[in-house]
């Protein structure tokens, strides 16, 4: 079904944002071509009239009271934050 | 008193109880037990002042009379879970320096049950792996060896420092995490008893996630009682995990009746792997007659999507976890590498290509790969309705029968490198955890014997949703019919 | 009404418009924390751990913000579902801490309904809508504080999110304004979106495409968040024009996301969001289906108040308002109910039926006090005269005790002051003379003063009775009833 060339690869890692440098990409193809044949045997299963499967657990989703019981913790907020001025996050200039 | 590290956690507790022993020896005999079993790299993070603290306040208030199911036990937390001011890594790259300022509601809830924490425990990257080679932090080594041999042996994954601080006398147990197979597997190559409990059993709030809707906390003990006290200790309803289900916790402990009469256990026709080591074979057909020995009934049924489940899951799992993952950018917390001149995308791309190891990323490109245009339904779409049939085989199955008894996994133990090279041959292990994963249900592994090499093979237990009262009883049935008494012989210290 | 047509060189094109409006629900606590959602804080002061994403963070749903979007759907008259799904729309940027947005794609809570706008000359057209989706607003990032950084307060993430989305029924940048104008005032009437434009609580995507008159539909490219009703009409037609300027020119319009720079007046491409676009949606296993049953639609349907549309319909009908001055007092719900609060007050104070007076009441409502608050920029929330206290002067202009221009007087000090009108008629006393022996004694001495007027008006100069009964008024300084002031002047002067 897939062939995943080097140039998926490389569109995959895009979207992934990961930087995977030139050199590797047919490595990681050949690798992720393994696996997805390897995955591709669930063509063999039938699924025709089959509802994908919406969740583990057979219950209702929860509601919560509409109350502000959280926030107003700055400094944890930016504690582990690489780099932070003012209060804000910061992060390389974004030119829009 | 010889050695406090052997102690099960209940004879502890009856000792605590009476006494005759105090939290603080306890404790401080672990101190120097995790100290002495660096060699295993079981702990990435040690942290003996929090564990004297923790333990003189069990010890005052059980003075005060206030002692809970786990006062003064000192056990090891996996990375995974989010504890307060302590390092939580997920042992990856990416977490680097992270200390929360929050506490998970798993470890939150052994401490309101006095709990004593001896330092966080290794594992694969973000619960990626098998055999625990994944991890930032090095590779965890299995306590047991092969007899004669001096080849260390991967102790299972992804919950790797989790079993082997507790086979190697350096926790009394451990909290652990299973998303297709991560406590099971572990459990089965050290001779440890590991249980992951019903989805929405124990709350996600505060685990790092992996596969959101496969992600279940559980534990890890040297026997099948540790297992019912300290798995009580970490469930129950949380309102902060929207998958959280809100039901009353039975007395686990009192489950362990040792009767199974009349039980009906069923045995999956699907499991008998070609190529399957004898041995494992043997031991499966050896706990049938042990269910028969004990008044249960066997059952022979069908799990007829067995062999989907894999490739399900390494779709599934994937594609919740490119997602999950996503929030590693290097804005807020942990790892960031901006290169010279670099933009918000370059300093993306450097940080996650510098903080996630090759299976992560390997993962995360499968995930995305799935998810995107064009292929949503062919896979992701494809493999939810496949997982749905899988849920069905159990749901008819248990219409059937009470259990499910299977082997845990399809070899004991490997020694290190023996199979990292193929990502799917690596997979493969999961073979007998991932389907329960996916369906949700209980499971447990208990020790039930060892190879012809003298290292521990498991038994799997499945039940019904929310029946882990009769995994925990069929658990304790093998475990006193296997009456196995290797331990692993003692190299690290 | 007349067609929106651009003339190109070859022949005439029209447009074809449709709205995705990003509405901020009204909420207390955000869509899935329980950080506050208040305009203005500090930054990065209204963010819970889950909605920095922290490692293990997990989404629970604010029960309010269902009911809201619930609400909004049956006001709307659209389906609504009682079974939708949450999923993830998977990207990356600064200011979206999950790197994905938690919102709804397949399995919308709201399906479709409908808005009928309110175009000139009474003309009235129904605009579909598609679909409402509950979804968390992202942060907020500032490209332009620091030289070498961007910085990101994250405030707003996870601020729910109503997304309405149209069909393309609009035709006009009148119509999107229309539609816009609308749309936000049926928000604000039942209270789900505060409708504050500048404060980004409503914003518009607006996705523009032209055609020749029966053909199909071109290439659309989408406006990202116009921030004002008089943006979206400049943006609109900007845009049409520079599609027909290129498909005059042979060239083919790109589907593509732009920006509106309100100081140019121009829409320009917004590449850089632009780049390999592939959301990667998929349901969000940290949350189950949303569910709800029938009881709790009822219940939402239950607290709507009554609705612009219908309102005005029965300000014209039970009224008689005419048209115009029914629209405009529907127009908010703050003045409408204004208006009825007065009349209520008017009716009782008078004892008349409603319909004698509502005519009278509405005029004074929009001429006299709303332009007086025009006038002093306020709005009817915080109008110094309140509706009890207009009931109370309407009331004594129609039994008579001040006459209308008095009572223009004494609004004027009602409102400055803030105090009553009887009040203030007593203080400056200002009732109306109705005492005939007084009124006789005053045209008495009108008369006695003005001999020469007098022998001109019985000389035949009839007009004259408009001069003496302006002497007469002035002399008792406004406050004598000019009624009988008629009435007892003519016999005096006919002698
Ligand atoms: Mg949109
Ligand atoms: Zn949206």
């Amino acid at each position: 079904m897939s062939d995943i060339d080097k140039a998926t690869v490389a569109k995959i890692a895009r979207l992934a944002r990961i930087r995977i440098e030139d050199d590797k990409l047919d490595h990681l193809a050949g690798e992720l071509n393994g696996i997805m044949h390897w995955i591709e045997q669930l063509n063999e299963v039938n699924t025709d009239n089959i509802a994908p499967m919406a969740s583990v657990v057979d219950a209702k989703l929860r509601w919560r009271q509409d109350e502000v019981n959280d926030g107003g913790i700055q400094d944890k907020v930016l504690k582990n934050a690489p780099n932070a001025e003012y209060g804000f996050f910061t992060v390389p200039k974004v030119i829009e | 008193m010889t050695d406090l590290t052997k102690l099960t956690i209940a004879a502890a507790r009856d000792l605590m109880a009476k006494g005759e022993l105090s939290s603080r020896e306890l404790t401080e005999a672990h101190i120097k037990a995790v100290e002495a079993a660096r060699p295993l790299n079981a702990y990435v993070a040690e942290t003996p002042e929090m564990a004297l603290a923790q333990a003189d306040a069990a010890d005052a208030k059980r003075k005060a009379g206030d002692a809970r199911a786990m006062t003064g036990i000192p056990v090891g937390i996996k990375d995974l879970f989010a504890t307060k001011g302590v390092h939580t890594q997920a042992c990856s790259h990416i977490l680097d320096g992270f200390k929360p300022e929050y506490e998970s509601t798993v470890t939150q809830k052994l401490w309101d049950n006095g709990a004593v924490m001896l330092g966080k425990l290794n594992m694969d990257e973000f619960a990626m792996g098998s055999s625990n080679e994944t991890s930032y932090y090095g590779p965890v080594k299995n306590p047991w060896r092969a007899e004669g041999s001096n080849k260390d042996y991967v102790p299972g994954g992804s919950s790797g420092g989790s079993v082997a601080s507790v086979a190697g006398y350096a926790a009394m147990g451990a909290t652990a995490s299973d998303t297709g197979g991560s406590i099971r597997q572990p459990a089965a190559f050290t001779g440890t008893y590991g249980i992951k409990p019903t989805y929405g059993r124990c709350s996600r709030y505060g685990m790092v996630a992996f596969a959101s809707s496969l992600d279940q906390a559980g534990t890890i003990t040297r026997t099948v009682r540790d297992g019912a006290i300290m798995l009580e200790s970490i469930c129950g309803f949380d309102p902060k995990d929207s998958t959280s289900v809100n039901m009353p916790v039975p007395n686990f402990e009192a489950a362990l009746t040792g009767d199974i009469r009349g039980l009906k256990v069923g045995i999956p026709q699907e499991y008998h792997l070609a190529g399957m080591p004898a041995e494992i074979e043997a031991l499966w057909h050896q706990g049938i007659e042990w269910m028969k020995a004990a008044g249960a009934e066997v059952v022979d049924i069908n799990l007829p999507h067995t062999k989907y489940a894999l490739p399900t899951y390494y779709i599934v799992a994937p594609a919740e976890a490119s997602s999950n993952l996503a929030r590693y950018d290097g804005v807020r917390y942990g790892l960031r590498v901006v290169p010279n001149g670099g933009g918000l995308n370059d300093m993306y791309e450097a940080t996650r290509a510098a903080g996630f190891g090759d299976e992560v990323k390997r993962r995360i490109m499968i995930g995305t790969y799935v998810l995107s245009a064009g292929y949503y339904d062919a896979y992701y779409l494809k493999a939810q309705k496949v997982r749905q049939l899988i849920s069905d085989d159990f749901k008819r199955a248990f219409e059937k029968v009470d259990v499910i008894l299977t082997p845990t996994a399809p070899s004991a133990a490997f020694a290190f490198g023996e199979k990292s090279d193929d990502p799917v041959s690596m997979y493969l292990n999961d073979v007998f955890t991932v389907p329960a994963s996916l369906a949700g249900i209980p499971g447990a592994s208990v020790a039930a014997g060892l190879d012809a090499q003298g290292l521990p093979l498991g038994l799997q237990i499945l039940g019904r949703p929310f029946d882990e009262e009769t995994v925990l009883r069929v658990s304790g049935v093998i475990e006193e019919a296997a009456a196995l008494k290797a331990e692993p012989k003692v190299w690290w210290r | 009404m007349a067609k929106y047509i651009i003339q190109g060189a070859t022949g005439d094109f029209e447009v074809v418009l449709g709205l995705e409006v990003h509405a901020q629900v009204t909420s207390n606590a955000k869509l899935f924390s329980g950080a506050a959602t208040d305009f203005g804080a500090e930054p990065n002061a209204q963010v819970s751990l889950v909605d920095a994403a922290m490692p293990g963070m997990l989404p629970t749903i604010n029960e309010e913000c269902v009911r809201q979007a619930v609400r909004t759907g049956l006001a709307l008259g659209a389906q609504i579902n009682k079974y939708s799904v949450f999923d993830r729309k998977n990207y990356f940027y600064a200011d979206l801490p999950q790197g994905y947005q938690i919102s709804q794609f397949k399995h919308p809570v709201v399906g479709e309904g409908i808005v009928k706008i309110d175009l000139e000359d009474g003309y009235t057209k129904e605009i579909g809508i598609e679909r409402i989706h509950l979804e968390q607003d992202a942060g907020k990032s500032m490209h332009d504080q620091h030289p070498q950084f961007t910085y990101v307060d994250l405030n707003r993430s996870g601020v729910a999110l109503m997304e309405i989305v149209s069909k393309p029924d609009m035709r006009s940048p009148e119509e999107a304004g229309a539609y816009l104008t609308k749309l936000r005032t049926i928000l604000r009437y039942i209270g789900s979106c505060d409708g504050n434009m500048e404060q980004g609580s409503m914003r518009a995507d607006v996705n523009v495409s032209v055609r020749r008159p029966g053909e199909p539909f071109g290439t659309r490219c989408e406006i990202k968040n116009v921030n004002s009703i008089r943006f979206v009409r400049q943006a609109i037609e900007y845009e049409a024009r520079r599609q027909v300027d290129i498909i005059e020119d042979g060239g083919k319009i790109d589907q593509e996301t732009r920006l509106f720079d309100p100081v140019k007046g121009e829409t320009r491409s917004m590449r850089s969001k632009e780049e390999a676009h592939d959301y990667r949606y998929f349901p969000d296993p940290d949350l189950l289906p949303l569910e709800f049953d029938d009881a709790f639609i009822d219940a939402a349907r239950a607290s709507l108040p009554e609705l612009p549309d219908d309102k005005r319909a029965r300000f014209e009908g039970e009224l008689g308002l005419s048209a115009y001055n029914a629209a405009v007092l529907v127009a908010e719900q703050e003045s409408a109910s204004f208006f009825e609060v007065i009349l209520d007050e008017t009716v009782k104070a008078t004892k008349k039926p409603a319909k004698d007076v509502a005519t009278k009441v509405a005029n004074w409502v929009i001429g006299d006090l709303f332009g007086a608050l025009n006038k002093a920029g306020k709005s009817v929330a915080d109008s110094p005269v309140s509706a009890k206290q207009g009931a109370e002067l309407l009331a004594l202009i129609e039994d008579g005790t001040i006459s209308g221009r008095i009572a223009k007087e004494v609004f004027e000090l009602m409102f400055e002051t803030g105090k009553d009108a009887g009040t203030i008629v007593e203080e400056k006393g200002l009732k109306q003379v109705s005492d005939t022996g007084a009124i006789e004694r005053i045209i008495d001495e009108v008369i006695a003063a003005n001999p020469g007027q007098l022998a001109e008006y019985r000389g035949g100069k009839d007009k004259l009775i408009g001069f003496f009964v302006g002497q007469v008024m002035k002399l008792s300084g406004g406050k004598a009833n000019p009624g009988l002031v008629n009435q007892l002047l003519k016999p005096k002067l006919d002698g």
